[in-house]
């Protein structure tokens, strides 16, 4: 029986039993963690809004074993708010959506319970505080955070050199199975040809440079988040519920 | 295992919510010491919930004939609508008295990670009753949680246009608690929500 302690962001909440809920975290370092909280559905619950998705919290949990995730579900005995996102985020439609997608992504590419994620885990607290913010649209916020978790998962795509032979770019064909821009000696039946200006979008998301993403016009906006989550979908083999929701 | 028929009604009442098995074997005991008649009325009960209990057409409630209880009462006030999720949240309501409206129940909040968009909710039905110009305020009466409040933005994005009022319920500290445990977003809503203190 051990107690433990670290911060995470809520991904996901589901109802147990009469008042209680099973709160799905993101951690620092234990990476993705389930855990109960008994009472949090009740008014006068000590969590209060805490335990929300989209909070970035200090939790304490409670195991029965010796490690955090293995014997039963821990319990989460006390948590402490360092930044309420969602509060910012339920406020507008869009972002709303941006950040349910961005959530369930974070929790796919965590598939191991107790496996430290750090890296997608900066990436997930950096993402809800530039939704919340309101600083760029939701959807560049979101494409980007997809390409970055994708990226620091192993999959980073390429909008510039071919994907294959690394012909220096720009290339003009585009295909999800070989990784991303493609020459033409390289490119594979079902290439596309995308525009030059939703490419260069996604590299400018892909490497953070906002200048280029925010002065992009919203029909390369559309066709690269349609790039993104044809790659997506490839490589996390099942699609997102969440993203056919998201508001474009 | 017990022999047939008791394990039978043991499996049943062990596939309700929050029924485990040694629940559900007691109160399987307990039918089989109770009085015939006794049981009857429950196994009626059971039948008839199902044969005769159906949705309101107009708000989505639970009733019993086309419309339900609160859409027949016409001392009820037809120009404020108040939105829930679920039917258990208009009896909520009800129980506190201070509301002589009618009611609209969307069957559950949008949560795009859960599958649910707003297309899954009475959302057309409830935009049919606002059409005819009757309406005057609509209250947003969902969860006070994540799913809820999206689902509150949503409706208020899509209505005000339409020139209504649209009021969303206050948050804020719970009666009978104490400040130093409320959670920060709790206080900082009743702090965004104080009122003025007419005395």
């Amino acid at each position: 029986m051990s107690l433990f302690r670290d911060d995470g962001i809520v991904l996901r909440t589901q109802k147990l039993g009469e008042a209680d809920r099973i709160i799905t975290l993101l951690t620092r370092g234990h990476g993705r963690v389930r855990a109960v909280a008994r009472g949090v559905r009740r008014t006068k619950s000590k969590f209060g809004a805490r335990l929300e998705p989209f909070s970035h919290v200090d939790v304490q949990f409670f195991s029965k074993g010796s490690e955090l995730v293995g014997r039963g579900l821990p319990l989460c005995t006390q948590s402490e708010t360092i930044a309420p996102y969602g509060g910012g985020i339920v406020t507008d439609y869009a972002r709303y959506t941006a950040g349910t997608a961005m959530l369930e992504t974070a929790e796919r590419f965590t598939d191991h319970e107790g496996e430290p994620a750090v890296q997608q885990y900066l990436l997930l607290v950096g993402a809800l505080r530039t939704l919340a913010r309101g600083e760029h649209a939701p959807t560049l916020v979101l494409d980007a955070f997809l390409l970055r978790s994708l990226a620091v998962n192993g999959y980073a795509p390429t909008f510039g050199d071919c994907a294959k032979c690394g012909m220096p770019g720009p290339n003009r064909f585009f295909s999800v199975g070989s990784g991303g821009s493609v020459c033409v000696d390289c490119r594979v039946p079902g290439s596309v040809v995308p525009s030059p200006q939703a490419l260069e979008l996604l590299g400018a998301l892909l490497t953070g440079d906002w200048g280029t993403a925010d002065a992009a016009e919203p029909r390369y906006v559309r066709e690269g988040s349609g790039l993104v989550s044809a790659y997506l979908h490839w490589h996390l083999e099942r699609g997102l519920r969440s993203l056919r929701y998201v508001e474009k | 295992m017990y022999e047939g028929v008791v394990q039978d009604l043991i499996d049943e009442l062990g596939r309700l919510p929050g029924v485990g098995p040694k629940s559900a074997q007691r109160i399987a005991f307990h039918i089989l010491q109770a009085e015939p008649v006794d049981v009857r009325r429950l196994a009626q009960a059971l039948m008839e919930v199902k044969a005769k209990v159906r949705f309101c057409a107009t708000c989505g409630n639970v009733a019993q004939e086309e419309q339900c209880n609160i859409c027949r009462d016409t001392r009820r006030d037809p120009s404020v609508i108040c939105v829930v999720e679920e039917p258990k949240d208009v009896v909520a309501i009800e129980r506190t008295r201070e509301f002589r409206g009618r009611y609209h129940v969307l069957g559950g909040a949008i949560s795009p990670i859960d599958g649910v968009g707003p297309d899954d909710l009475r959302i057309r039905e409830l935009l049919a009753r606002l059409a005819d110009g009757s309406v005057t305020e609509l209250i947003l009466a969902t969860d006070p949680n994540l799913e809820g409040e999206a689902t509150a933005t949503y409706l208020a994005r899509m209505i005000k246009p339409m020139g209504l009022k649209v009021t969303r319920l206050a948050s804020g500290l719970p009666v009978g608690g104490d400040l130093e445990y409320a959670d920060e977003v709790t206080l900082g809503r009743a702090f965004e929500g104080r009122r003025l203190l007419d005395v």
